[in-house]
This record gives structure tokens, C-alpha cells and sequence, in this order.
């Protein structure tokens, strides 16, 4: 049975397709981007140059200048870190979240049950846009903000998730084998129903990551997220926002970016889920 | 007989729809009365301003003036009444939040329809187009770019483009047709990525069932074959995700009303969430959970007329 198991791994990690290495080879590109920024460019992001703006790209400037003479490039590398940070770290804590929401649903009394998957139905009829939104609202703007609504709006699909795992789990013969040979249930929810309910968390949260990079964005575009002149994606874009007429790089290098990364997370994802299923 | 089975069972749902949408509006109301009161500062700093200095006294009539000095409960049944009659009035623009929405919401409206029915026209061309190989693997890799932009940088290109480069539309209006296209279409694509997605799988499963391969062997052409069997077939699905991304057209239209500077609703939610604008923001919640739950009855209910098969097993 293991070995079987090893072996359709292996055959699995073999077939792995270009497309995946691909973006796995981004991902670490920009992960090594958001550690060190300054091994891709030597331009201060933040150092303004009048006699140098907006300048279209050339062999110095890769993306061009912006309106205060800074190098776009340098500010797009740096800025991988506040998308990553957001994108890694709110998808971390909805993950978190959502899975000590949905093991407790899963695996309490009816009653408990149907209150919060009530609320977690409830909840789930906003698109999480919206949500992130409303979250904004009600604790301001700023850094952290961003980070904690992106992560509340995706909380509620990991909650689905891990309480359908856990009703799935807690059926299966170990489990019952754990509670029959008089394991706590505490201790048999720890350390036999979330191990076991994780990999289609991970898969997910993997698939999400993305899309809390996308929300991020936005929400810093409109303004609710860190402050200029910060180098984050979605604030470059919002300046680039008032040169598209005379500058399109600004606005253009950034969304291209946040696109490329998005694609690779989820090409990641998604390939991990297929294998999964497999 | 059986229709009035039918009739009835329809009846139920609506009923039991209905039900759940005051649930959700209530629950979005409450949590919104909730969010009111752990806001942290005074309410009343919000409504004056962070410049302003006001005695004390002053500060003490506007909180009787809102009866923000009553007990929580008593605060709660006043703030239901007043959500429920259309008073609640905002903080900032000092009008009852009906009027601040109604006046904005027609705008939004017009940018939401048009960008619905170019979703799903972009979706349905895809799935007509993707056919043989390379047409398929171009049309995936566009859905999945089109999926993983943010909505407003897609925009911000097409304005580049389409607007700046070429001036085939206007730049920045509120007025007229031409003013709508460039931001229904931004607001279209990422929708029309998703929808062509679902669309396409329930095409290709649809497809090899034997009445595709009967009409095939009739000598039909490959797009008759979609949009006379196989597309009744897989719109099902299609419709309930359709469905369900309305929703999210709503807060798309939030970005792509800031990038195109349109009048509307998505202005009013980024004005009052900056400004803490609390009523305003419950009024869209509110909004929000009521679109949501018609247009979800209104798909389920759309349903059973696509599919006769789902018809009978109800009243059988």
C-alpha cells in the first residue's frame, strides 16, 4: 500500500507539467524578491529624482519612471513584500481561523452545528469584496487592516470546508477505533480529525492565496490600505491611475505583476489539487 | 393536478427563499448595528469632523439629537424602526441613507446590467469558439488570465488603450452609452472568465452523452449543436454560479467606479467607509443581501424552466 502510494507520487512529481515548474520557478523568484529586493535592483524605490520623471522604459529605467522620478522596477520589486506579507499572512490567519471555526461545528452537538453553519451560509451571501469592505469600515484603515479584512472575508469558505472535513473524518474506522479505545475527544480532534482534514485546506488555501493578493490590491488601489508613498502594487497602480494618459508604465508593470503572481499560485493550486484527487 | 403540485412546491420555495433572505438581511443588519457599536471613538467625532471644536454641551445635544444617550437595546429597536421606514440617516451628508443610495444607485444599476449581459455573451462566444485544440488551450489561457488580473488594472489598460491610445471612448463621463462600455467590459471579464470556465465543462459533458453523438450523426455544424442541445444543458450550473456572482458584480463595480471616476454606488461605499460613515455603509450591506437573495430566487426559479427533468422529479 505505501509503496504503491510512493510510486504514484513519484510518477505524479514527474508529470509534473512546464507550465507548473514555471510558476513554481516565479513563485520563488518573487519570494526571493520580497526577502532580499535589493539583488534585483539597485534604485532606491523611494528616493525621488525630478529631472528624471516619467521616463518611458529604457536599457537604465526596465519599467520606466514614475511622475516623481522613481524607478518603477525597483518599486514593483520592493513591493512584493507587502503583497506576499498580505497574501500569505491573511490566507494563514482565515485558514487558521476557519478551521478551528469548522472543526468546532463539525464535531459539536447539533445544535452548535446549525447555529454557525447558519451564520457561516449568512455570511457567505456577501461577496467577499463587499466583506473586506465592511471589515474596513469598522476598524479603519491602514497596514494591519488590510491584512485582518482580506483575511475575514475569506474565512467563511475555509469554515465550509474544514467542517464538511471533519464530519467526513470523524466517521472514518481510526477515529472511532481512538474513541473506542477511550482517547479524549479533545485530544482524538487534534491529533487524528485535523491532520487528516487538512489537505484539501491547504489545496485551497493555496488557490487563495491569490485571490487575497488580488483583494489586497484593491482594497490599497482605493486607498484603505498602507499610505503613499509606500511601493505596494496596488497603490503604484493608483498612482499610475493619473498618468495613463502620458506614463502607462506606471500603471501597466505593477498589474502585470500581480497577475503573474496570481497565475503561479494558482497554477500551483490547482495542479496540487489535481494530484489530490488522482 | 400535477401543476398544481407544482404550483405549490413553487410556492413553498418561494416562501422558504423569502424567509432565508430576511435572515440575512437581519443578520447583516444586526452585525451592522454590532460593527456601530465597537467602533472605536465618539460617533460624534465622525459626524463633525476631526477639526471641529465643540463644547462639550454641543456634543451632549447631537448625542440626545441621535439618542446615542439611550440604553444599547433601546438604540437597537430605534435603529430597526428607522432602517425598516427609510430614515436612518447618515453621519456625514445628513440625509436619510434611501436617499443617498437612491439617488446613486441607477447609475450602478445601468454599469452592473450591461456588464452582466457582457459576461455572459463573452462566456457563451468562448464556449462556441473553443473547439479543436489550440482553440481550446488559447481560449483556457485566456480564462485564466483574465481570472487572475485584478479587476482594476484590466481596467486601467483598457482605458490606456482604448480611451488614451486610440479615443474611441471618452476618458472619464458619467454620461451617455459610450461613457458605460470601457467600464461594463473591465467589470464584464474576470465574471466572464469564471462563467466561461463552468460553461465549458458542462458543454464537454453534455457532448458525450449519445444525443450529442445522435445529432452529430445527423450532419449537424458544431455551433447548432451548442445552441440547440448542448448548452440547455450545461447552463444549469451556469446559471447558479451566474447567480451567485451577481453579488460580486456589486463590489466589483466599487473599483471599477473609482478607476473610470463613474458616479455611483461603489463612490457613496468608498466615501463612507473612509469616513466611517456607518449608516451609509449598512444601507449598501443591506442592499447587498436583498440583490443577493432575489437574484438567487430568481435562478432557482429560472431552473426549472431550462431543465424539464428537474420539473417532474418535484411533482413526482
Amino acid at each position: 500500500m505505501s509503496t504503491l502510494t510512493a510510486t504514484r507520487q513519484a510518477t505524479a512529481w514527474r508529470a509534473a507539467p512546464v507550465g507548473v515548474i514555471a510558476a513554481s520557478l516565479f513563485l520563488l523568484l518573487i519570494i526571493t524578491a520580497a526577502i532580499t529586493p535589493t539583488l534585483f535592483s539597485m534604485y532606491d524605490p523611494l528616493k525621488a529624482d525630478a529631472a528624471a520623471s516619467l521616463q518611458p522604459p529604457s536599457a537604465e529605467h526596465w519599467f520606466g519612471t514614475d511622475q516623481a522620478g522613481r524607478d518603477v522596477f525597483a518599486r514593483v520589486v520592493h513591493g512584493a513584500r507587502y503583497s506576499l506579507v498580505v497574501g500569505f499572512g491573511a490566507t494563514l490567519l482565515a485558514l487558521m481561523v476557519g478551521i478551528i471555526i469548522g472543526v468546532i461545528a463539525g464535531s459539536a452537538p447539533r445544535a452548535v452545528d446549525s447555529v454557525l453553519s447558519r451564520v457561516i451560509e449568512i455570511v457567505m451571501a456577501f461577496p467577499e469584496f463587499l466583506l473586506a469592505l465592511v471589515v474596513i469600515a469598522v476598524i479603519g484603515a491602514g497596514e494591519t487592516s488590510l491584512l485582518i479584512a482580506v483575511s475575514v472575508a475569506a474565512i467563511p469558505a475555509y469554515a465550509r470546508v474544514a467542517r464538511a472535513q471533519t464530519l467526513l473524518v470523524r466517521r472514518s474506522g481510526y477515529v472511532r477505533a481512538a474513541t473506542a479505545l477511550g482517547v479524549p475527544r479533545f485530544r482524538s480532534t487534534i491529533r487524528h480529525i485535523v491532520p487528516n482534514a487538512l489537505g484539501p485546506l491547504l489545496v485551497m488555501g493555496t488557490i487563495g492565496v491569490g485571490t487575497a493578493i488580488v483583494a489586497a490590491a484593491g482594497l490599497s488601489f482605493l486607498g484603505m490600505g498602507p499610505q503613499p508613498p509606500t511601493p505596494e502594487w496596488g497603490l503604484i497602480l493608483s498612482d499610475g491611475r493619473n498618468f495613463l494618459a502620458t506614463a502607462w508604465w506606471i500603471a501597466v508593470f505593477p498589474g502585470v505583476a500581480i497577475t503573474a503572481t496570481v497565475i503561479a499560485t494558482s497554477t500551483v493550486g490547482r495542479f496540487l489539487r489535481q494530484r489530490g484527487q488522482s | 393536478m400535477r401543476r398544481q403540485a407544482g404550483t405549490r412546491t413553487v410556492m413553498v420555495r418561494v416562501l422558504g427563499r423569502f424567509g432565508g433572505m430576511l435572515l440575512v438581511v437581519c443578520g447583516a443588519a444586526t452585525a451592522g448595528f454590532i460593527a456601530l457599536r465597537l467602533i472605536p471613538g465618539d460617533p460624534v467625532d465622525v459626524m463633525l469632523g476631526v477639526n471641529a471644536r465643540v463644547s462639550e454641551s454641543v456634543r451632549d445635544q447631537i448625542r440626545a439629537d441621535w439618542g446615542l444617550d439611550q440604553p444599547p437595546v433601546v438604540q437597537y429597536f430605534a435603529y430597526l424602526s428607522q432602517l425598516v421606514t427609510g430614515q436612518l440617516e447618515s453621519y456625514q451628508l445628513r440625509q436619510p441613507i434611501t436617499e443617498v443610495i437612491g439617488t446613486q444607485a441607477l447609475p450602478t444599476l445601468q454599469l452592473t446590467s450591461l456588464a452582466l449581459l457582457f459576461a455572459v455573451l463573452l462566456a457563451v462566444t468562448g464556449a462556441l469558439l473553443a473547439r479543436g485544440k489550440h482553440a481550446r488551450s488559447a481560449i483556457s489561457l485566456l480564462e485564466l488570465f483574465v481570472v487572475s488580473s485584478p479587476t482594476f488594472w484590466i481596467g486601467l489598460v483598457l482605458l490606456a488603450v482604448f480611451a488614451f491610445q486610440l479615443g474611441w471612448f471618452p476618458v472619464a463621463s458619467s454620461q451617455g452609452f459610450a461613457s458605460l462600455v470601457l467600464p461594463a467590459l473591465t467589470l464584464a471579464l474576470p465574471i466572464a472568465g469564471i462563467i466561461s470556465q463552468v460553461l465549458r465543462q458542462g458543454l464537454d459533458a453534455a457532448a458525450a452523452q449519445p444525443f450529442a453523438t445522435t445529432a452529430r450523426s445527423r450532419g449537424i455544424s458544431h455551433s447548432r449543436l451548442v445552441l440547440r442541445h448542448t448548452l440547455r444543458h450545461a447552463s444549469g450550473d451556469t446559471l447558479t454560479l451566474t447567480g451567485y456572482l451577481v453579488g460580486s458584480l456589486l463590489g466589483g463595480a466599487v473599483l471599477v467606479e473609482t478607476v473610470f471616476a463613474r458616479q455611483g454606488l461603489g463612490q457613496v461605499a468608498v466615501r463612507a467607509i473612509l469616513g466611517r460613515d456607518i449608516p451609509v455603509v449598512l444601507g449598501i450591506i443591506v442592499l447587498a443581501a436583498t440583490v443577493f437573495a432575489v437574484v438567487n430566487l430568481i435562478v432557482d426559479l429560472a431552473y426549472e424552466r431550462i431543465d424539464p427533468r428537474l420539473r417532474t422529479a418535484v411533482t413526482a
